[in-house]
């Protein structure tokens, strides 16, 4: 195989095969849709994924469905809807979007959504319990809250073998196996251990290559941009956790990404400025919004997001399939517990990607939309700076609400972020 | 540990008639240099403050310290509005201005993960303070079979951080005897709601707020004493019976309004039932003092609790809560508010107004902030609300 024929065969697959899964996806949820089997509602931040693939009760992500609509800049309509509905502006807009799209009888952009018949959640985010407390009204379905607890203080931390983490796991796994009972009690199915092995298995491939896929991004110049092709690779990485096809999907990624690295192929021809992403990106303006960076050759090489949308799944935790159910529960409650540690700690997670990425930047972006991941990133930055020398850019817009994006504003802002870090680096330049 | 030995409040004793005591118990609630705080501290007493919405201050008071509940404060962000950003609450910001300004000196600070912007209070608080500051993770699935076992460890250990900030050990009686002490106190609150019910005309709705909520600024052995003495005062009180609608107020759970609205409200509604500083009265019934302490309080948060919109229970849909605190209460109507920029009080209102609506029930459904200070469109509304259902 020549080079060049490597390059076509493997620059740009992921993006690619993942467009093309997530499209697959998408018409799977049709299919449910048109026969009205079951539909699992969950979140991605503790999708329990593993239990419901053993199942087969396929799984709707309402924030994909709701970010989708932004993307597709139809986010206003459903956003009007809901707040005609009786829903505030000043609340979460994936919420608001989801409740258009239960008006609207699951009609999506993408396609035809089916009606839940139940919905999992974990308490990762406080909005995806009022969130389920939404369906839970309109369809009268059950809603599982899978408590998952998390960091009880910024000075220390629980450890599996600690009393008080085991305590947080026998919580967890008491749980699942409630939840494993409602499976079963919903479908119909007698529950099997050896699926959910085959499940955690897929799992804990999956897990593997994302760690490594991001841990290539070290490289310079960066193979992917953490931002844009990143919000591609999390989709998968959700819709399809503990599958063979993502499994597969994110071996293969690992392959593009090695190649990548191994030829120095980067994801901007000239990249000038790595930079962190902390927050949840501007869906409204989504391509624009990353072009504000690219055109100074800026690139976010890693992102909080990364971390927490994928559940944690960035600490590619091993499931032990001699023990499939104990070492799920300890991987959920590590997992997510993570997840939550970096939105409410997002400072010490710039600071462990500082270690090793080679940052020149971190960008700040708190959305109206999300107190979760917003409410804390002002300290945050705080704490950053007083802890490490690195230019820091805030700047607050939305995920879903293009009436609280302003693009001139934010245009300003970068672009004299991007002065500031051209004139430091003259200045160091001409220090050395 | 032992208490401190004298008492921190001590104008109220003074008087003798309800007014002059009730001005009392007010000038201390709109103290913002939390008087009581300071005189805890200068006998030597150590502070635990707890956010909203309930605390288990029965572990606090066993180790013999201050449970001092944080309830935001109508003030000026100024130290504490750079650590946030847009979009959030008032009660956020100024909780933590209280600690930033040194208006309140803390030895521990525990908050809970009752919504999205609240659960990123003990990181940025433990950013900027040095002393603990600890979550309490109160079980979110309150229909698993292991909550009570988890929530009885969780509370062992807080315990343990608490004893770690006293330096000594809580004994199983000292719980036992916390819980007499707030069994008590909770039997008392539930005797002054119950004047609100059934005579609301001797008991205006900021009097009764204030009453209930100096709570948690004072000891509880000095509250009891204080309720003790007026609840007599209140039921022999000769005010009339006038002709105003019955109300239930909600969205008091968390962010508190200012007692000038609540004043607005007054003129026009007997308020006879509220979440108002909810938290201070959210286990329902005694908690049983024989056995298990941890496991009792466990038992009663889950089981014998009342509701708020921070709270997922199976078995209490919020809107059915609602209906049943107005049957209750055989109130006429309903206030549903909310603090400005609080998602789970504003995801609230739509079942709520729906669940209203479907029983044909008149409800006013308003926003507000701690830090509001004009009222007199909301008074306009108000009494045209009032108006409607009394010449419907």
């Amino acid at each position: 195989m020549t080079q060049l024929q490597t390059v076509e065969n493997l620059v740009g697959r992921g993006n690619t095969e993942g467009a093309d899964l997530f499209r697959a996806w998408f018409t799977e949820l049709e299919q449910t849709a048109a026969t009205g089997g079951h539909a699992a509602y969950v979140f991605v931040m503790g999708s329990m994924a593993e239990i419901l693939r053993t199942f087969e009760i396929p799984m709707v992500f309402p924030e994909i469905n709701s970010l989708q609509t932004a993307i597709r800049r139809v986010a206003h309509q459903f956003l009007n809807e809901a707040e005609d509905y009786g829903y505030s502006p000043d609340i979460c807009g994936y919420v608001k979007a989801d409740v258009a799209l239960q008006l609207r009888q699951g009609d999506h952009p993408m396609g035809k959504v089916p009606r839940p018949t139940v919905a999992v959640l974990t308490n990762a985010c406080n909005t995806y319990v009022k969130w389920a407390e939404i369906w839970e009204r309109m369809y009268q379905i059950p809603c599982f809250v899978l408590d998952v607890p998390g960091t009880r203080d910024i000075r220390s931390q629980s450890h599996p073998g600690d009393p008080s983490f085991e305590n947080d796991r026998l919580y967890v796994e008491a749980q699942i196996k409630e939840l494993i009972n409602l499976c079963e009690q919903l479908t119909g199915r007698k529950f099997d251990i050896d699926r959910l092995r085959e499940v955690l298995g897929h799992a804990n491939r999956m897990n593997k290559a994302w760690q490594r896929v991001i841990d290539l991004n070290r490289t310079q110049p960066s193979v992917f941009n953490a931002l844009t092709d990143g919000t591609i690779y999390l989709g998968v990485s959700n819709s399809f956790r503990g599958s063979s096809e993502g499994s597969r999907y994110f071996e293969r990624l690992q392959e593009e990404m090695e190649y990548k690295s191994s030829q120095r192929i980067g994801t901007l021809t000239n990249e000038q400025y790595r930079l962190v992403f902390v927050g949840v990106p501007c869906y409204p303006i989504f391509r624009r919004f990353n072009e504000f960076f690219t055109e100074w050759n800026g690139t976010f090489v890693n992102s909080t997001y990364l971390w927490f949308a994928s559940g944690g799944a960035n600490r590619a935790f091993e499931y032990d399939l001699t023990r499939p159910l104990a070492s799920l529960s300890e991987g959920t409650l590590l997992s997510v517990r993570d997840a939550m540690d970096s939105m409410f700690h997002q400072d010490r997670a710039v600071l462990e990607i500082a270690e090793t990425f080679n940052i020149d930047g971190v960008v700040f972006h708190p959305i109206k939309s999300c107190r979760t991941v917003s409410t804390g990133l002002a300290d945050g930055r705080r704490a950053l700076m007083s802890a490490r020398d690195i230019p820091s850019l805030f700047i607050e817009s939305d995920m879903m609400d293009r009436r609280v994006v302003s693009e001139a504003q934010l245009k300003n802002r970068i672009d004299a972020f991007f002065e500031g870090l051209a004139s430091r680096r003259l200045q160091q330049s001409a220090k050395s | 540990m032992p208490l401190p030995a004298r008492a921190v409040f001590t104008d109220w004793q003074a008087h003798s008639s309800l007014e002059s005591i009730l001005s009392e118990c007010k000038s201390l609630l709109e103290d913002m240099t939390f008087p009581t705080v300071r005189a805890w501290r200068a006998q030597g007493g150590k502070v635990l403050g707890h956010f909203q919405v309930y605390f288990p201050e029965e572990l606090a008071f066993a180790a013999g310290m201050l449970p001092f509940k944080i309830r935001g404060a109508p003030l000026e962000a100024r130290h504490a509005d750079s650590h946030f950003g847009s979009y959030l609450c008032s009660i956020l910001k100024t909780s933590l201005e209280l600690a930033l300004s040194d208006r309140v000196l803390l030895d521990m600070f525990v908050s809970h993960p009752i919504c999205d912007a609240a659960r990123n209070l003990a990181a940025i608080w433990g950013r900027n303070r040095d002393y603990g500051c600890q979550i309490l993770y109160l079980p979110q699935n309150a229909n698993s079979t292991h909550a009570s076992s988890y929530l009885h460890n969780e509370y062992r250990r807080l315990l343990d951080e608490i004893e770690q900030v006293t330096g000594s050990t809580i004994a199983d009686d000292d719980l036992r005897t916390a819980i007499t002490v707030f069994n008590e106190n909770r039997s008392l609150l539930r005797r002054l709601y119950a004047i609100k019910r059934t005579t609301p005309w001797l008991l205006s709705v900021d009097q009764a707020y204030v009453l209930t909520t100096i709570g948690g600024l004072i000891p509880r052995p000095e509250h009891n004493r204080l309720l003790q003495t007026v609840l007599p005062l209140i039921a022999a009180g000769e005010s009339k019976s006038k002709d105003k609608i019955r109300v239930v107020f909600e969205g008091g759970f968390c962010e508190q309004p200012p007692l000038e609205l609540l004043q607005t409200i007054g003129r026009y509604c007997y308020v006879v039932d509220d979440d108002l500083m909810i938290g201070l009265r959210w286990l329902t019934e005694d908690v049983p003092t024989t056995g298990d302490p941890l496991s009792n309080l466990a038992e009663a948060y889950l089981n014998a609790s009342a509701y708020s919109p921070v709270q997922h229970d199976a078995r209490k849909p919020k809107e059915h809560m609602l209906l049943a605190r107005i049957r209750d209460a055989d109130a006429d109507a309903a206030i549903i508010t909310a603090a400005k920029m609080c998602e789970p009080g504003l995801e609230e209102q739509v079942a709520y107004t729906f669940a209203l609506n479907q029983q044909r029930i008149p409800f006013f459904v308003s926003e507000f902030e701690e830090n509001m200070t004009s009222f007199e469109q909301l008074e306009i509304q108000l009494e045209t609300f009032a108006e409607n259902i009394m010449f419907d």
